[in-house]
């Protein structure tokens, strides 16, 4: 499911990827590979998460892990951190969710009187990046489908997400809803379709797998 | 012509803050923040503070120490995820908690740092951070009206500056200082290093002294500067 996001990556794109799983996209990429990453606290150009012992203090990403510099990497404060996502820099945000509808509503911030941390930067993500993709477990743990016909919790944003990369498929949100685009391997899209609370469109073909 | 100088000790800058006050802090995780300053603020006893800070640290660490020892009534911010004492503060309702967008926290202490009153922004427009914000029509687009912050006191933790209070931040701890300390009435700076007046090149100053009120040297980093280890 990583492997396959990260391809979701092309040459040359600014890319900011969100605390959690995607955050670890970082790793299936190659050291060469042309990419800029941006972090809400202040960085273009993150380079490789350090240990502790490596670590340098003064240098985290937004979700508190140590990371590295790359030849070309600048440092900036919060309002041109923002000012680079709010006027269309990033082309492409992956995001966490608890929650994606069929008209590609997000809800990735707050579950009412369980866990309302904040928003941090995760609004500006949603609503202003090029392109945003949602990486995710297919059902949350107790097995619910995190892909609905319309989100129950807090939006963070409406009709943000284009893409849904989960643990089983991979689904474009497409004009008629949820649309399966490819497949786990060893998972049907019968599978795909019953774990998830909307309708989902099929390909004509038996979709590709990963 | 010579620069004044505005060195001062930790105390003395502290003493400036009044119970009621709203007060800045620098920071985004450990980066940046001013854990000296916020030490002396515990040791000053100040109360009733509105904090507006980007993130409430982590237990121990921090404004966390503020929270702890009842000095907060009110803190605007955008996550405290890492912080499981402040969530609980919040939802005992100890403290009074308003959570913003990160770039808009942002941009709207760079309106209080800049005159300007308010500024426009479709950001969290159909979200519930947009509850009580007015709503205004430019151009056939909606947008939240995002009001100015400013505060009585901002400290800040800078890596460099001079007596004058020129100040330059080292990677992700530049982060909320460089604009907090345009929107204070009174910006406190902690630094790890004074130079001379012409030790810091002008072309590398990224705070101008002319915003800084008092600076006060770092005798030594408390562990709370460190590496977290996690």
């Amino acid at each position: 499911m990583l492997a396959r996001a990260a391809r979701e990556i092309a040459p040359g794109m600014v890319v900011n990827l969100g605390i959690g799983l995607p955050t670890k996209v970082i790793n299936h990429l190659s050291a060469d590979f042309e990419v800029c990453l941006h972090t809400e606290n202040g960085m273009s150009g993150i380079g490789p998460s350090l240990s502790p012992e490596r670590a340098d203090r003064n240098l985290i990403d937004a979700g508190g892990a140590y990371v590295s510099t790359v030849p070309g990497s600048a440092f900036f404060d919060s309002v041109t951190s923002f000012a680079m996502v709010r006027s269309g820099r990033l082309d492409l945000t992956m995001l966490g969710a608890f929650e994606v509808a069929a008209n590609g509503d997000l809800a990735n911030w707050k579950i009412p009187g369980k866990f309302s941390p904040g928003v941090g930067g995760g609004i500006e993500l949603a609503q202003k990046a090029r392109r945003v993709v949602v990486l995710t477990t297919h059902t949350d743990r107790a097995g619910n489908p995190k892909l609905k016909s319309e989100c129950v919790l807090p939006l963070t944003a409406r009709a943000c997400v284009a893409r849904i990369f989960t643990d089983m498929a991979v689904i474009d949100v497409g004009p008629n809803g949820f649309e399966l685009v490819e497949t786990a391997e060893g998972v049907t899209p019968t599978d795909v379709a019953a774990a998830t609370d909307a309708p989902l469109v099929l390909p004509e073909m038996t979709p590709p797998t990963f | 012509m010579r620069l004044p100088d505005k060195q001062c000790t930790m105390e003395s800058a502290v003493a400036r803050v009044k119970d009621g006050d709203t007060v800045m802090v620098g920071g985004f995780g450990v980066p940046g923040t001013p854990m000296t300053l916020i030490h002396a603020l515990v040791a000053h006893g100040a109360r009733d503070l509105t904090l507006i800070k980007n993130d409430a640290n982590e237990p121990g660490m921090g404004i966390d120490h503020l929270l702890r020892n009842g000095q907060v009534s009110r803190l605007i911010t955008t996550h405290l995820g890492l912080n499981s004492d402040a969530i609980a503060l919040m939802n005992a309702g100890e403290i009074e908690v308003e959570f913003n967008a990160q770039g808009m926290l942002a941009e709207r202490i760079r309106a209080g740092g800049s005159g300007i009153g308010a500024v426009l922004s479709d950001v969290g427009l159909g979200t519930e951070l947009a509850r009580g914000k007015q709503v205004v029509e430019m151009a056939g687009t909606s947008y939240l009206v995002e009001t100015a912050l400013r505060a009585d006191v901002a400290l800040i933790h800078a890596d460099r500056a001079d007596p004058f209070g020129n100040l330059a931040y080292v990677a992700t701890a530049r982060n909320f200082n460089p604009v907090m300390a345009m929107a204070a009435d009174c910006v406190i700076a902690e630094v790890e290093t004074v130079l001379p007046l012409g030790g810091l090149p002008a072309d590398t100053v990224h705070t101008p002294g002319v915003f800084v009120d008092h600076v006060v040297e770092l005798e030594a980093l408390s562990e709370e500067y460190a590496v977290v280890q996690r």
